[in-house]
């Protein structure tokens, strides 16, 4: 949950102290009143009434509790809190409609994690709710947006809600100047395959190996431990390396989005240009020259600090890169979305099955096969099915349920696999990716080209009438809607502007997505800027995870 | 934007006091580095909207009182739904007549607000027939979606198996009945729930595997209650040897196959702890049998076991070495198990690709299978360059030199 958000509020508002939500007695801090900052999840709603129940009654003062539910309040928590007896023990329950938080410059999220769970598994529609009301927020701050594109049930619910908002609160018509030009809705559901893949940008690598959360990232402090003269011998430190991610940062800005293997190259120009401006100082003679410098000194010392961050990090994820393991698994990978031996039961799943292989890895790699198959021949299934309920255990069973639910894991229905026609026609598998100096999006999975970005890319040229045939094979309608601009609000294109669009993924997005959608907007005579919006920024692990069944029973 | 970048800047301040050293400081400008066409109007226009009643769209923390209470008792089911939804308390008893309840449940599923939609749903709930409220949710696929899901986070398990088995969604009957025994902590309790769950009417294949997994449990309890004994009782040799670090209770069939093949591998297939006996029940497959046993014997050094799964004798009486896996596969588990060059170099002669079997051969030192493939492949030049890799006077050395010769 994005703190720095709530600093937005707190530090206009004379808050103390912020504590995350834990079970047991609250905090000692001398306050009257508390505020319960939550999600609407029944979990959370455990941990207050235990936080509540234990409060000291006897002390003076007395502390008031009040609950604030985001985005919404729900009527299932405040039951579950009644039947705890816990309710009448807040004064205030109100909610707090955060919609899209901003996770950059160009990046947008409702950072809802279960969203693609309830969407496509158990067709609640809540999130869809939200993300439309989101788009009416940013709407009235940047403009009605005249055209709307979309492919996927979900996009047709949010567009349908858009429109039926707009329709019932007239008095939202601004005379704001529209920033963007399109949006785009694309279920998560039309591209099942691009969240499963390894990303291979240095973004996507970070997430995959150790989870981006809220743009911060923990690490193995080993390789981060401040080399201090005169202490040989000092302790390492024990505690995780936390950093944090964001295009403030000039070298993060420059690397994160390229493929791993062309950011050593950044690396070390970047590594001998801190050099010599470090070396400048011996130029320096005049007593101006000497103060130009110092005034350089903190920018320098910034970027001389990020990159021994970003060198570390280079290194920690070249070790699993280069290991054989990785190899491995990025081949069977990279031989199912190139369309080979997608039928049958691939030994290398078998081997990581038989050598107990974390489940999740397993997951990804099937699921992979049966997307890429358009759904595995029951024999294969069944025999995965039965190797992955031996090993790891018969209650796995629901979670194979689950994905069959999702698409992502189920027998081949039709009896013909529309994937290799997909790929093609789209042009999903390019053989020859440059890494260092990309061409195309493919360069994001060194030669799989993501089907979701692929869609954008083609609506903005040439539009989406050159590949209706291969639209019908994805799930869900596509349709295009047009929202009436005032007059003189009409935007006229200047020669060589470029459109804006904003792509809204409903289910989760990808950094490699983002990536790939960035590296469509820098291009020359690309025509079109990509703000990109989603319900959770997601890897497949991540992803899978949101699908399992949780297996332990409630702590409480 | 402007504001989280004062925000981000204050962070410190206020957050845990843990957390004050781990921070990297961050500028956050609110303009992205390093973006060619950046975009001009988003700053500008926070800015210039920061005074023209954005605020109307940013939420209000303090309503007056009276916004929730509902005066008028004359709102029609569409006017009540938009009560709700934005926030207002409504009390819906006026509703009687299922008529006026079914206008009203359609009317907050076309609102799409999941809340408003839960909130008619207890109420139609509460106030109204099983039979009709099933009945009338049939036709209504987003509102039974909302109570099917409703009814599971609240746990209401009695209520929602009643509403599938009425929708004759029997499988979701058999798997939510079937969820519920992750609840259940005591082994013999889950032995009996499990045992309940085989007649649900599951597909063919799941049926199949709810059967193993009751078969299972009541096979671990058997095996558990009786090693347990052996233990205390401190007879039995490879207990004392190995004492047990964990129960075998609830462990994957694998898991249970590995440990059997540890601790009972000679029992007979009469008893419940012997590998051969699961490996029949279970039908587990020859390939995933050899791998486990493989994996237990070398953990236990146990060489001439190992040896004894490979061997088969043919018809003639001939013994012939054979595995249902690659013998590179024999050859890593051994390795990792600290096998000893003599029998590692049985296995490594074994593989069939020349390449793996020269790579294997060479990593792991066993200097005959080298000499004994550059010899086969009649190749002077690296059987001469090998003999460096051997010790001087060795046998080894002489068996390269004579091989040469002969050459």
């Amino acid at each position: 949950f994005c703190f720095a958000f709530f600093q937005l509020l707190y530090s206009e508002h004379e808050v103390e102290k912020m504590f995350t939500l834990k079970p047991g007695r609250l905090p000692q801090a001398d306050v009257k009143n508390i505020i319960f900052f939550v999600r609407p999840k029944l979990e959370l709603m455990d941990i207050i009434t235990d936080n509540v129940l234990r409060e000291d009654r006897g002390r003076s003062p007395q502390r008031d509790f009040h609950i604030l539910f985001v985005p919404r309040r729900s009527l299932l928590c405040e039951q579950w809190l009644k039947e705890q007896g816990v309710l009448g023990s807040f004064i205030h329950r109100e909610q707090y409609s955060l919609d899209l938080i901003p996770f950059d410059g160009d990046l947008l999220s409702m950072e809802s994690e279960s969203a693609f769970k309830e969407c496509y598994l158990e067709s609640d529609q809540t999130s869809l709710y939200h993300a439309a009301k989101g788009l009416m927020t940013l709407q009235a701050l940047y403009g009605t947006i005249p055209q709307i594109f979309g492919k996927g049930e979900c996009a047709r619910h949010v567009a349908n809600m858009m429109i039926r908002m707009k329709r019932e609160f007239p008095g939202s018509q601004n005379s704001i100047f529209p920033v963007f030009d399109t949006l785009l809705l694309l279920d998560r559901n039309v591209d099942l395959l691009t969240p499963l893949a390894t990303q291979l940008t240095y973004e996507g690598l970070i997430d995959e190996i150790y989870g981006i959360q809220n743009t911060y990232v923990k690490l193995p402090p080993e390789k981060f431990a401040p080399k201090k003269q005169g202490e040989g011998g000092k302790d390492l430190p024990t505690e995780p390396k936390k950093l944090q991610l964001n295009s403030a940062e000039e070298l993060y800005a420059e690397i994160r989005d390229k493929n791993f293997n062309a950011v050593g190259s950044v690396l070390s120009k970047k590594a001998k240009i801190i050099s010599a401006a470090f070396e400048e100082r011996h130029h320096a003679k005049t007593v101006g020259e000497i103060k130009q410098f110092v005034s350089q000194l903190p920018h320098m010392q910034a970027a001389r600090s990020s990159l021994a961050n970003h060198t570390s990090i280079a290194e920690l994820i070249k070790d699993i890169t280069t290991s054989e393991d990785f190899f491995d698994n990025l081949t069977v990978e990279q031989e199912f979305m190139s369309g080979i031996d997608t039928d049958k039961v691939n030994n290398y799943i078998e081997d990581c099955i038989a050598q107990k292989h974390p489940l999740i890895k397993i997951l990804r790699l099937v699921c992979l096969q049966s997307v890429c198959n358009s759904g595995l021949k029951q024999k294969v299934l069944d025999h995965y099915k039965r190797e992955i309920l031996q090993t790891y255990g018969y209650e796995h069973i629901l979670t194979l349920n689950n994905l069959e639910k999702a698409g992502l894991l189920k027998p081949q229905t039709s009896g013909r696999n529309n994937y290799p026609t997909i790929r093609k026609t789209l042009r999903l598998w390019m053989d020859d990716v440059n890494e260092q100096n990309p061409n195309d999006i493919s360069y994001v999975y060194s030669g799989y080209a993501p089907l979701s970005v692929r869609l954008a890319q083609l609506l903005a040229r040439p539009g989406w009438r050159s590949i209706e045939e291969v639209l019908k094979m994805l799930p869900g309608p596509h349709f295009e809607e047009r929202q009436q601009l005032p007059t003189g609000l009409q935007k006229k294109r200047q020669h060589g502007e470029n459109r804006v669009t904003l792509v809204f993924f409903l289910g989760g997005v990808t950094y490699a997505e983002i990536a790939a959608l960035r590296f469509l907007s820098q291009m020359e005579d690309g025509g079109t800027e990509y703000i990109i919006a989603t319900t959770k920024l997601i890897n497949g692990t991540s992803w899978i995870k949101s699908l399992m069944e949780k297996l332990e029973p409630a702590p409480f | 934007l402007k504001e989280s970048k004062r925000a981000v800047n204050s962070l410190r301040d206020i957050v845990d006091d843990d957390d004050d050293d781990d921070l990297e400081r961050v500028s956050w400008s609110g303009e992205p580095v390093g973006r060619r066409n950046k975009l001009p109007s988003f700053q500008s226009l926070s800015d210039a909207l920061s005074d023209t009643g954005v605020k109307n769209y940013t939420p209000e923390l303090r309503r007056p009182k009276a916004e929730y209470k509902d005066y008028s008792s004359d709102w029609s089911p569409k006017d009540t739904v938009r009560r709700m939804q934005r926030g207002k308390v409504c009390s819906l008893e006026r509703f009687r007549s299922l008529q006026d309840k079914l206008v009203l449940l359609d009317e907050a599923v076309a609102g799409h607000d999941g809340n408003v939609i839960t909130a008619v749903l207890i109420f139609l709930k509460r106030t109204l027939r099983r039979e009709i409220l099933f009945r009338e949710l049939e036709v209504r696929q987003v509102a039974l979606c909302h109570l099917i899901h409703f009814l599971k986070e609240s746990g209401e398990q009695k209520f929602l198996l009643d509403l599938l088995r009425f929708l004759d969604r029997t499988e979701e009957v058999a798997l939510s009945q079937y969820r519920e025994h992750l609840n259940i902590q005591d082994v013999e309790k889950r032995r009996e729930f499990l045992k309940g769950c085989i007649g649900l009417p599951f597909s063919a294949e799941d049926t199949s595997h709810i059967q193993d997994h009751y078969t299972l449990l009541e096979r671990q309890i058997i095996i558990e209650a009786n090693d347990r004994h052996l233990e205390t009782a401190g007879q039995s040799e490879i207990f004392r040897k190995y004492p047990r670090k964990a129960s075998i209770l609830n462990m994957p069939l694998v898991t249970t196959l590995f440990y059997s093949c540890f601790y009972h591998y000679t029992e007979a297939e009469g008893t419940f702890s012997s590998p051969t006996n699961l490996k029949k029940t279970f039908k587990i497959p020859d390939k995933q049998y050899v791998l486990t046993a493989l994996a237990a014997r070398a953990k236990l050094r146990a060489w001439d076991d190992v040896d004894a799964l490979f061997t088969t004798k043919n018809w003639l009486g001939y013994t012939k070495k054979k595995a249902p896996i690659g013998f590179h596969r024999v050859v890593e588990i051994l390795q990792r198990n600290n096998a000893p060059v003599q029998v590692l170099q049985e296995y490594v002669r074994l593989v069939e690709d020349v390449e793996t079997r020269l790579n294997l051969a060479t990593k792991y030192k066993c200097h005959d299978v080298v000499i004994e493939t550059y010899r086969d492949l009649k190749d002077r030049i690296q059987l001469t360059a090998y003999k460096c890799k051997v010790e001087r006077g060795s046998a080894e050395e002489d068996k390269i030199n004579s091989i040469l010769n002969n050459m």
